[in-house]
This record gives C-alpha cells, sequence and structure tokens, in this order.
C-alpha cells in the first residue's frame, strides 16, 4: 500500500540536498556567513534536519493527520475539556492581517483594534461571570490558577498577612495543587462527602488565618454542582480565605448563574473550552481570570484601559507584575470575542441548558448498563463507576480503547480520583440527539461485548491505526526523538 | 429557539426532558439555589449573524497598523518571517486544530508522531538530547528552566541573570520570584562588548556558595549580541550550579548551540520558526535538555513504542513528572501548552530544512550587516562592539529621539525598540534595530536615511 501507515518520519524520508522552499533573492550585498560571524561562533555540526520538497512535507503532514480523531470528524466526549464545535469564522477572523502581524511592542496608538478588541472581552467575561475585572493574560486554565494565585497571595501580603496554605478538595484537576505548590503555598486535602460533593465539615475543620484559598471546581469533577457554595465562601471569607473557581467546568453554568453571585472572589476561564476556540491538540489555550473588586489592583500588568475610546497600557505598581511575554494568547481571544457576538444573550442561555440537558439525557440511556458512583441529576457531565467491568476481567482502559473503534473518542479515564475506575463524559451542548442516541447505542454494545466476548474488548482498539500502543515500554526505554545513528 | 452552533430544537429539547425523567429543565438543575441563579439575560451585544460579526471583528482589525502596513524593525524577542503557504494549510486541518492532547494514544498518533518530530528538531537545533512537546511562550519556558535549575540542584533558590537578559523575560520571572522565595543576583554586561561579564559571574557563583541553581545567560542577548559560552558550563559545575541559556533557535542555524557548549537547559521562543507575530501570542515557548535531567524536565512529552502487534507507534510518556500523576509534587503545573504552534514549527522547519533555515538567518544577519554599514557612513555605531545576528543595539544622537519618532510616523516606519525605556543604564537614545529576510533593500534604505538624517548630529 502506497499510504504511509508506517509511522516512518521525516527523517527516515529525508533525501540530502533536497529542500521545500526556494532560496530567497538577495538584493543587498551578499558577504557570505564568515564575513558576519567570526569561525569560533560558527555551527560547526549541522542539525539534523529532514530534506524534502514541499508536496512531499505536504503529503507527511497530511497523511499524520488522518491519523487523529477530532471533532470535526465526530464525538468527543472527554470529560472536563468541553470539546464543543469550533466555528469556522473565528479561524479566518483570526488570521486577518490586521491581528496575525501585530507586534506586541508596537505603539499604542498602532494596535488600538486589539487593545478595544481586549477591552470588550474583558468586559464580557466579567459580565458573564459576575465578576468585576478580567485579565486576558494567563495563556492557560493552569496559567490562570497559578497567576490567580499569586494574585491572592498580593492581595494578603497587602494586608500584612502571608498566608501559607492552600485548601484543595481530593476530586480537584492536578492542576489545583501543582499551580498552588508553584505559587508557593501548601496544599491540604479536604474529602469529599458521601454524595460527592464538598465535605463542608472536613472544610470548616481546616479552615483558619493561616488559609489564603480554597479552591474549587464548580461543578466539580464529578458533574455535581456544589449546592451548599454561600455556606462555604461564608465559612472561608469569615477566617479571611479567598475562594477561587477553577472554571474548567464553566460551560454547565453560562446564562444559568455566575460565580461572581455565588460568592466566589477569584477564577478562571477556559476561553478553549467555555468559549469554544480550538484546542489544537494540546493547545494554545487562553485562561484569563476573572476577581472581585478587591482584587483588581492586583493582577497581572500591563492592563488595558479605556479613555473616553482612546486605549491606553497602564502598570499599576500594586500588578504583580507580567505573566507572559506579551498579553497572552491573543488570537485565541479573537476567536472567543467573536463567539460571543455569535451567541449572543439568547444564544449563551442555551450554552449552558443544553450541555445540563445533554449529560443528563445521555446518562439515563446508558445508566442501566453502567451507574455513576453519585446521584445526579448532573449539570454539563457525569463520572461513570467501571468497578463492574472488572468483574468480567477488564478495566476501564481496555473499555475506553473499544469504544473508539466505533468512530469516538473515548472519555476521560481515571480521574476523578474518588471514583474507581473512572470514566467522565461531557457530549457539550453542540451535539444533536442522534448523535447521544448512536453514542449511548454504542456505549450498550460495548458494555454487551465484554460480557460476550471480554477478550475483544481486552484487545481492542480493532478498527484505529494501531493495535494497543505499549505505553509501559515507551515509558521504560524512553525513546524521545528519531534516533538517527 | 434553535442556534446555529446548537442542534436543538424546541420539540427536541420537550421530547429529551421527558425522556431525562423530568418536567421542566429547571428540574435538572434544583441543585443551584433559586435565588443564585440568574433571573436576567446576559448583558452582551444581541447574537450576531456570521456577516455582522464579521464586519465587527473586521472593523477593530482594520483599527491596527499591522506588519503588513508599516516597515516595522521591531525585535526583542519577536521578528516577523516570511511564512511559506504551504504551513497554514497544514496548520488549518482540522483534523490537527480540533483534536485535543493525545491522550488515547491509538486514535491520536498523528498529533504524537508530529511532536515526537517536532522534539527531535529542536533537540538537533539546541544541541541536546530532548525537548518536550512546548511550553507557552519564551518568557515562560525560562521560568520553567527557573523551576526546574532548582529542582536540580536539591531546591537552591538563587539565580546569577546576565543583565542583558530580555527585560520583559526578566520581569516575568521576578513575578514568580516572591512566591518560590528566588534571589536574582544581577551579572552585568561588560562595558566594551556588551557581553557577560565572566568575572562578574564566577563572583557571584563564588560568594553563594551553596545557593545558586543556575546562571542564566541569553544568547544572542538583549542587545543583539552573541555570548561566548564557552566554559560557563564549568563555571557553574564547579559551584554544583546548572548552566540555563536563553537561546533564539534561528541564530543556531548558523551558531554553535548551547547544548554543545554543556549547557544544561536551553529554552527560548521559538514562534520565528513557522509562528506569526500575533501580538505575542500564541507564542511557541520551547524547552530542551538532557536525560540526565529528564525528570525534572517540565510539561508533556512523547517517546515511540510499539503496538500490540509490533508496529511503530508513540505516545505520551515520562508521565509521573506532570501534575494530573503527582499534583502538588509535579516538576510543573502545565497542562495545555502550545500544540498547534508545534505544527506550524514543524512544517516550517520541515520545508525549509537545514539550508533553508541557515539561508534565512544568513538573510537576516546580512541585511542588519547592510544597515550597520548604512549607518555608519552617518557617523551612527553600535551601542557595542560585540558580535550581532538579527538585532543590534545603535547609539544615536542626544536629542535625537523626538526627530526619529516624527520622521518615522511620517513614513510609517517603526525603526526599532528604545532600549532605555525598557532597560536600566543603557544611554537614552539607543535604538535596537531588527533585520529580517522580509526587510527590501527599500525597506533598509529608508531605514537607514530616516536615522541618518533626523538621526545625525543635530
Amino acid at each position: 500500500m502506497l499510504h504511509d501507515d508506517t509511522g516512518r518520519t521525516l527523517f527516515e524520508k529525508s533525501h540530502p540536498g533536497q529542500r521545500g522552499t526556494g532560496e530567497i533573492e538577495w538584493d543587498v550585498p551578499r558577504g557570505g556567513i564568515d564575513s558576519l560571524i567570526p569561525a569560533k561562533f560558527r555551527r560547526k555540526k549541522a542539525p539534523r534536519l529532514p530534506e524534502l520538497s514541499e508536496g512531499e512535507v505536504v503529503r507527511h503532514f497530511t497523511n499524520l493527520s488522518s491519523k487523529n480523531h477530532h471533532i470535526d470528524k465526530g464525538f468527543y466526549p472527554l470529560g472536563s475539556c468541553t470539546m464543543k464545535y469550533n466555528p469556522k469564522v473565528h479561524e479566518t477572523l483570526a488570521r486577518l492581517a490586521g491581528f496575525a502581524s501585530l507586534h506586541p511592542l508596537q505603539p499604542a496608538d498602532t494596535i488600538q483594534g486589539a487593545l478595544e478588541l481586549m477591552w470588550r472581552l474583558e468586559h464580557m467575561l466579567a459580565e458573564i461571570s459576575g465578576m468585576d475585572a478580567v485579565s486576558l493574560q494567563p495563556a492557560a486554565g493552569a496559567h490562570g490558577e497559578l497567576t490567580a494565585l499569586l494574585v491572592v497571595r498580593a492581595y494578603h501580603l497587602s494586608r500584612g498577612e502571608d498566608r501559607r496554605k492552600v485548601l484543595i478538595p481530593d476530586s480537584a484537576h492536578g492542576t489545583n495543587p501543582a499551580s498552588a505548590a508553584i505559587a508557593g503555598f501548601e496544599c491540604v486535602t479536604i474529602k469529599s462527602a458521601p454524595d460527592g460533593r464538598v465535605d463542608v465539615e472536613d472544610l470548616k475543620s481546616k479552615l483558619s488565618s493561616d488559609v489564603a484559598a480554597f479552591m474549587m471546581t464548580n461543578p466539580n469533577t464529578v458533574g455535581l454542582f456544589e449546592t451548599r457554595v454561600e455556606e462555604i465562601c461564608a465559612a472561608c471569607h469569615s477566617v479571611g480565605a479567598q475562594v477561587y473557581m477553577d472554571g474548567a467546568n464553566l460551560n454547565a453554568l453560562v446564562g444559568i448563574t455566575r460565580p461572581g453571585d455565588l460568592g466566589f472572589d477569584v477564577m478562571h476561564f477556559n476561553l478553549h473550552k467555555t468559549f469554544t476556540t480550538p484546542h489544537g491538540g494540546g493547545g494554545p489555550g487562553c485562561g484569563p481570570i476573572g476577581v472581585k473588586s478587591h482584587l483588581s489592583a492586583f493582577l497581572p500588568s500591563p492592563r488595558v484601559e479605556n479613555r473616553d475610546g482612546k486605549f491606553t497600557l497602564a502598570k499599576p505598581s500594586t500588578s504583580i507584575g507580567p505573566v507572559h511575554g506579551a498579553f497572552g494568547n491573543f488570537l485565541i481571544m479573537v476567536r472567543a470575542y467573536a463567539y460571543i457576538l455569535a451567541m449572543g444573550p439568547s444564544g449563551l442561555a442555551q450554552v449552558g441548558r443544553t450541555a445540563v440537558l445533554n449529560a443528563n439525557y445521555l446518562h439515563q440511556k446508558i445508566k442501566a448498563g453502567m451507574a455513576c458512583k453519585y446521584d445526579g441529576p448532573y449539570m454539563h457531565e457525569f463520572v461513570l463507576d467501571g468497578s463492574i467491568l472488572k468483574t468480567m476481567g477488564l478495566h476501564t482502559s481496555d473499555f475506553a480503547k473499544r469504544l473508539m473503534d466505533f468512530g469516538v473518542y473515548a472519555p476521560t479515564i481515571y480521574f476523578p480520583l474518588i471514583v474507581p475506575e473512572a470514566m467522565m463524559i461531557e457530549p457539550t451542548e453542540t451535539e444533536s440527539r442522534e448523535t447521544l442516541d448512536r453514542f449511548a447505542e454504542i456505549f450498550l454494545e460495548v458494555l454487551r461485548e465484554c460480557k460476550d466476548d471480554p477478550e475483544l474488548v481486552h484487545t481492542a482498539p480493532h478498527n484505529l491505526p494501531l493495535k494497543r500502543v505499549d505505553d509501559v515500554k515507551a515509558a521504560k526505554d524512553l525513546v524521545l526523538t528519531h534516533p538517527f545513528d | 429557539m434553535s442556534h446555529r452552533f446548537i442542534p436543538l430544537t424546541s420539540v427536541e429539547e420537550k421530547e429529551m426532558l421527558q425522556a431525562s425523567g423530568v418536567e421542566r429543565f429547571e428540574d435538572l438543575i434544583q441543585a443551584i439555589p433559586q435565588h443564585l441563579r440568574l433571573a436576567r439575560p446576559l448583558d452582551v451585544p444581541p447574537a450576531m449573524s456570521e456577516m455582522a460579526l464579521s464586519r465587527e471583528v473586521r472593523r477593530l482589525a482594520q483599527k491596527n497598523k499591522g506588519l503588513s502596513e508599516l516597515v516595522s524593525f521591531l525585535g526583542m524577542g519577536w521578528s516577523k518571517h516570511f511564512i511559506p503557504a504551504a504551513v497554514d494549510t497544514i496548520v488549518s486541518r482540522s483534523e490537527f486544530t480540533t483534536a485535543y492532547t493525545p491522550y488515547q494514544a491509538e486514535a491520536s498518533q498523528g498529533s504524537l508522531q508530529q511532536i515526537f518530530e517536532y522534539q527531535t528538531m529542536v533537540a538537533e537545533i539546541a544541541g541536546c538530547e530532548v525537548s518536550n512537546a512546548s511550553l507557552y511562550d519564551g518568557a515562560t519556558a525560562l521560568v520553567e528552566g527557573l523551576i526546574m535549575a532548582s529542582a536540580c540542584t536539591k531546591n537552591r533558590k538563587g539565580f546569577a541573570l546576565a543583565s542583558s537578559l530580555n527585560p520583559r523575560y526578566r520581569e516575568v520571572a521576578q513575578t514568580y520570584s516572591s512566591s518560590n522565595g528566588w534571589t536574582f543576583h544581577d551579572v552585568a554586561w561588560t562595558s566594551g562588548e556588551g557581553a557577560l561579564d565572566r568575572k562578574a559571574a564566577e563572583k557571584v557563583l563564588t560568594e553563594n556558595v551553596g545557593k545558586i541553581a543556575a546562571l542564566v545567560v541569553q544568547t544572542p542577548n538583549t542587545f543583539g549580541l552573541l555570548e561566548d559560552l564557552e566554559g560557563l558550563a564549568d563555571l557553574c559545575k564547579a559551584a554544583g550550579a546548572v548552566l540555563l541559556v536563553v537561546s533564539d533557535p534561528l541564530s543556531n542555524l548558523l551558531v554553535d548551540p548551547p547544548g554543545v557548549f554543556g549547557a544544561d537547559i536551553v529554552v527560548g521562543e521559538m514562534h520565528a520558526l513557522g509562528v506569526p507575530t500575533s501580538l505575542g501570542g500564541p507564542a511557541l515557548g520551547y524547552l530542551a535538555t538532557w536525560k540526565k535531567h529528564l525528570r525534572q524536565m517540565p510539561g508533556r512529552v512523547v517517546g515511540r513504542t510499539l503496538d500490540a502487534e509490533g508496529k511503530r507507534a508513540y505516545c505520551l510518556t515520562a508521565q509521573t513528572r506532570e501534575q494530573h500523576i503527582r499534583r502538588e509534587k509535579a516538576t510543573s503545573n502545565i497542562c495545555s501548552n502550545q500544540g498547534l504552534m508545534t505544527v506550524a514549527a514543524s512544517v516550517y522547519m520541515a520545508l525549509q530544512g537545514p539550508k533553508g533555515l541557515e539561508e534565512v538567518a544568513e538573510q537576516c544577519a546580512t541585511r542588519l550587516a547592510y544597515v550597520r554599514n548604512g549607518l555608519a557612513k552617518a557617523g551612527i555605531k553600535p551601542l557595542f562592539a560585540g558580535v550581532p545576528f538579527q538585532e543590534q543595539a545603535f547609539r544615536l544622537p542626544a536629542g535625537s529621539r523626538a526627530r526619529v519618532e516624527a520622521a518615522c510616523r511620517t513614513a510609517g516606519l517603526l525603526p526599532g525598540v528604545w532600549l532605555s525605556d525598557l532597560m536600566p543604564n543603557v544611554p537614552t537614545e539607543t535604538i535596537l534595530v531588527c533585520t529580517s529576510e522580509t526587510h527590501t533593500k527599500q525597506d533598509l534604505d529608508l531605514l537607514v536615511s530616516i536615522l541618518s538624517s533626523a538621526g545625525g548630529a543635530a
């Protein structure tokens, strides 16, 4: 077969002497590299980069692309990642020269449109979240978490308090404790209650004047709204602790309720989740943070200011300083801005509503086969307990691989840690009933296979470019670059 | 009722609610106390058609003056380069844009192999053994490098930072420093060459025994000048520290890369290889290092392995460093990185190959030399005598800035970065000029003529 499915790299296809670009014209005298850079600096051994024609390069990457599952092709129920449809016009708009060709050090009077867009987006996100001020600078969700914690630290320090602890539920994303540690805090774990929500009594017993913040995901990672959120915020505030909302699951709340109204002091957004900017195979994301007014003085600099329609950049002395080399992932902001315009108040009202309905509808269809550890109704996602698979000699990972044989991506698996053999399913609002019905059929079919032909599931996938990939060998042998020799 | 992105009619909604065992949608959200629910529509502009929102977004784009309209010599970490059409053709493929982090290897071989190839090319350019799957940008890559250096040296918290480091990178590092308890020791540049003062570096390392995690040097430095890295790794080793180099990958086509000199960690900004300047983001931070430091490396990494039938396969690996496994003990909090930008860089590097990249680098350096020679005729000299790559600081006569700026505004030209606005201890009339292959002779002549007349002796 001519089609390349061998995993052969660019380096193996390389034929020295070839290249995929033409020589650039010389309209200035070419004195040669030796005249510019002394021998002691010169590179002695050229990097072993591939040497291929343009057509060969395009074909190589086109063939690679055909091996990816992606949203435009099929259902992608990866819980916690909000894999919703990415509108195409956003791609056109983000590529406009008036955005893509801007240099971050251009004078403010030459980037008025960009600054206006950022200013408007900040205000839209503030309105959607009920926060008072927003910084767009963090480049991804985890970066937003870290930035928010630096803001919280600066706030406490401004009051003469060097608080050391951050409280984090055991169901939290791994980024929460990792961000808290990098922000210099000691992490204290809060238990989940039997209903899957925060154990408020455990939380209260761990609150003290040394607690800087409580980080809470809402809805939480088992897809449940934290019903006692007001009581939680009040308890934290009574000892001066700030309440942080991990906005990874914000999609569930859009148009239904606002984190700011729930009592949160600070949060992050994932524009690549809730505001449908493409995930890009692992980024670029964009992780703005929203804060209540008492924290706004500490937001990263520079801040965009609107002076009667003239947009300027300010560096408040109270700011924690910049957290990115420029303004953050600006072209992602362009896409999110276009999305909010496309949705308007009427469309946004349907986002959370339909995301919640789709999750509950899908859960209803498959719950006879596999149960959740915690009772619903759920918000935008639900987490199945895959323990039943163990009775058939199988694991959640087997189930996930087999699902993919039917043209869908696997749910998020083995997370959150409080659910055994977890399988986290988030359909999002952009999936049709037909897709949900079909996925439910597939799910139940695979479950039947688990009972009738467990070996088939254990050896899955069977219909993908590769059979089961040996990740144990990958970790043991650690081949991280092409072995040239 | 229905929206073009939400495939749900009101009839379907009603039926699905019933199938979900409830009468009304509100029954599904009983967990949200009634008084906390939003009782009004959100105050954002009314929903727009694709035509109307395109008009609005284009209005904002047109309010900017981009590098396609202005002749710009701005640099300092970002430079404009030509990007072949094939790069965006591949980057635009929804197979790459609408996939996510390749958690399930069997359905993600495209992204995985692409990242593996990217890692290989980055390691080759930096002269190291391994690279991760990307970081947000150059400035945050430096911060990740500092965290890593600390971990490599049993949590030492001191850093010897070259004062000629990109001032914005330095500022970002400063933001992170208070929470990490980091101490920065400035290492001055030499007055004649504008290069790292080795004696000063040695002094910091020897006067703070057991405290310095890394010596941090940038090459080319903020004055655009190459640093001689020879012997720095030994200097660090003797002090139990690591050598962390911020390096411009394009320069490394012409200049021996940091890995050759034993740099432990190499970080920097890679957007110049296939990613538009984009107001500085999405950018592409990179980090390259050695296998011996792998356990301290931040971020995702892809490894090669086999599938059950012995076919070559790729998957995410060495994950026991990462936040989703190690939580507060992870080497970094990073999760989403700059995946799609690595596709752009991979395609760009594959198209150019070593010869094409070297030629682009030579074009950049040659065009700078052309400007330097032109300015010399008007008596305008570089601030320092060191060896530049594509960027160089020039000293204009005192009091000339206003005239230069006025002339540039008229001509639609951005002459460069006024260094003293961003760095202490730099003369006020110093301008940092960055050239690339995209500048025509006409552009260069215009710059030389404006700086020579307006910036010449008053």
